[in-house]
């Protein structure tokens, strides 16, 4: 060992974990493929089942292209930490001289960037075939922009609390799925809004206040339910 | 320059140790012994700071480490039970990471390492495809790239062959020659070349039942 290690700053260590997260999301591609599959196949099975009546259909689509975007998230988050917390990675991740704080915001988004921006992009389509109105695509696609995030965050609190347990599935929709509901509620009255010729701004900025303070205080819950985990 | 004063830890009811007092200072290696269940790893994961369920202090160069969390970290290594090491990822990939959480990037240190483990040639290749005491030797290429100076290994020996038992005694005695600190367990018999001191949780046991 007589070359010179290079010393990283923390954004170059973090942009190592973030190149982690990608190249595990290209090896287990089942991870990002799984929760779209479910958001496409669950969307779908609603003009089936409903009946194909547009204007009923276009007037439940909001919801029930939020509703499963939410589950999809809740799907999703399986694959945050399982398998860090089972080959024993997190331990590291908990020792490292890194601020923690950062590397678990890093990990959030970088799971985000392979679960939720896939669903934000396929939303569009997926109002197409509920026949959402053409005014209603902007505000869904920058609602799920905004509110996914908050989803991810939300969801990995639950994650880390439950990632200890070997069957915490249904533990965590219980304990993720009530503090999602203002996501819900914003998420839907955009698009509503929007159809109805109302101005939607606010509620927009009012899921950039939700997120902007999941991205304040989640990762302190998520560092600390880590800590309580892997003990 | 590492110090547990008064460790006190319970477990289900059971105390595990009570009035633990050791230090260990640079170039010296501290074996902890003890019976199946003893608490040898409990106490590992403690003076890691993985485990907050105890009593008494624990000391970094003279101060409390839970003060300065992330210092420590920086000169801590630790070997848990858990390879720690990703399956779907490469060798290389896991190695990289490991050493960038630790803040530094080092892809020679991380060739050679590999090499030195019997592992050339697999680095590019996923881990889940080798044998287990091949993703052990993974695992323990960490220790090469690492730049701690105290490390904490609990069982470092298993599934290990003769041969990298016999290298991994020298690369500890060669750690606390260069002025390193080492606490480990084992059920081995350790053959280092240099002093060795012994806390037995066993006798420690304290008011147990």
């Amino acid at each position: 060992m007589n070359s010179q290690p290079k010393l990283l700053t923390t954004s170059g260590a973090l942009g190592a974990g973030l190149r982690r997260e990608l190249q595990l999301a290209v090896r287990s591609p089942g991870n990002t493929i799984n929760p779209l599959m479910f958001f496409i196949i669950s969307v779908s099975l609603f003009p089936l089942g409903g009946g194909s009546d547009s204007v009923y259909l276009s007037s439940i689509a909001p919801g029930v292209i939020w509703v499963t975007a939410l589950l999809a998230v809740m799907l999703s988050m399986e694959s945050l930490f399982r398998s860090d917390y089972e080959d024993g990675s997190l331990e590291q991740l908990l020792l490292s001289p890194q601020p923690l704080y950062f590397q678990l915001l890093m990990k959030v988004f970088s799971h985000w960037l392979v679960t939720g921006l896939p669903l934000v992009l396929l939303a569009p389509l997926l109002g197409l075939m509920l026949s959402l109105p053409v005014q209603g695509y902007l505000p869904l696609v920058c609602g799920l922009l905004l509110g996914t995030p908050t989803l991810s965050l939300i969801g990995a609190i639950g994650m880390a609390l439950t990632v200890g347990l070997s069957r915490g599935g249904v533990l965590l929709a219980v304990l993720v799925l009530p503090l999602s509901i203002p996501v819900l509620v914003f998420g839907t009255g955009v698009v509503d809004a929007a159809l109805t010729g109302q101005n939607f701004a606010g509620l927009l900025a009012l899921l950039g206040a939700i997120l902007a303070l999941a991205l304040s205080l989640a990762p302190l819950a998520i560092g600390a339910a880590l800590r309580i985990s892997v003990n | 320059m590492f110090a547990a004063t008064n460790l006190y830890c319970e477990r289900d009811e059971r105390v595990l140790f009570s009035h633990l007092d050791f230090s260990i200072s640079a170039g010296e290696v501290l074996q902890v012994q003890g019976a199946n269940g003893s608490g040898k790893t409990t106490l590992l994961r403690i003076l890691c700071g993985l485990n907050p369920d105890y009593s008494g202090d624990i000391t970094w160069q003279g101060q409390a480490v839970q003060d300065i969390r992330e210092t420590f970290n920086g000169e801590l290594f630790y070997l848990g039970h858990s390879p720690a090491i990703n399956k779907a990822l490469t060798p290389l990939q896991n190695l990289r990471w490991y050493c960038a959480s630790r803040g530094f990037s080092d892809d020679a240190a991380i060739f050679t390492g590999l090499a030195e483990l019997g592992l050339a040639g697999y680095e590019n290749i996923p881990c889940h495809q080798m044998s287990a005491g091949q993703q052990r030797r993974v695992s323990l290429a960490r220790l090469l790239v690492s730049q701690a100076t105290l490390w904490i290994l609990d069982e470092p020996f298993t599934a290990l062959d003769k041969r990298g038992v016999a290298e991994l005694e020298a690369r500890i005695a060669a750690k606390a020659a260069e002025g390193g600190a080492v606490i480990l367990t084992t059920h081995h018999t350790l053959q280092l070349s240099c002093p060795v001191r012994v806390i037995n949780l066993d006798v420690l046991t304290g008011v147990s039942n």
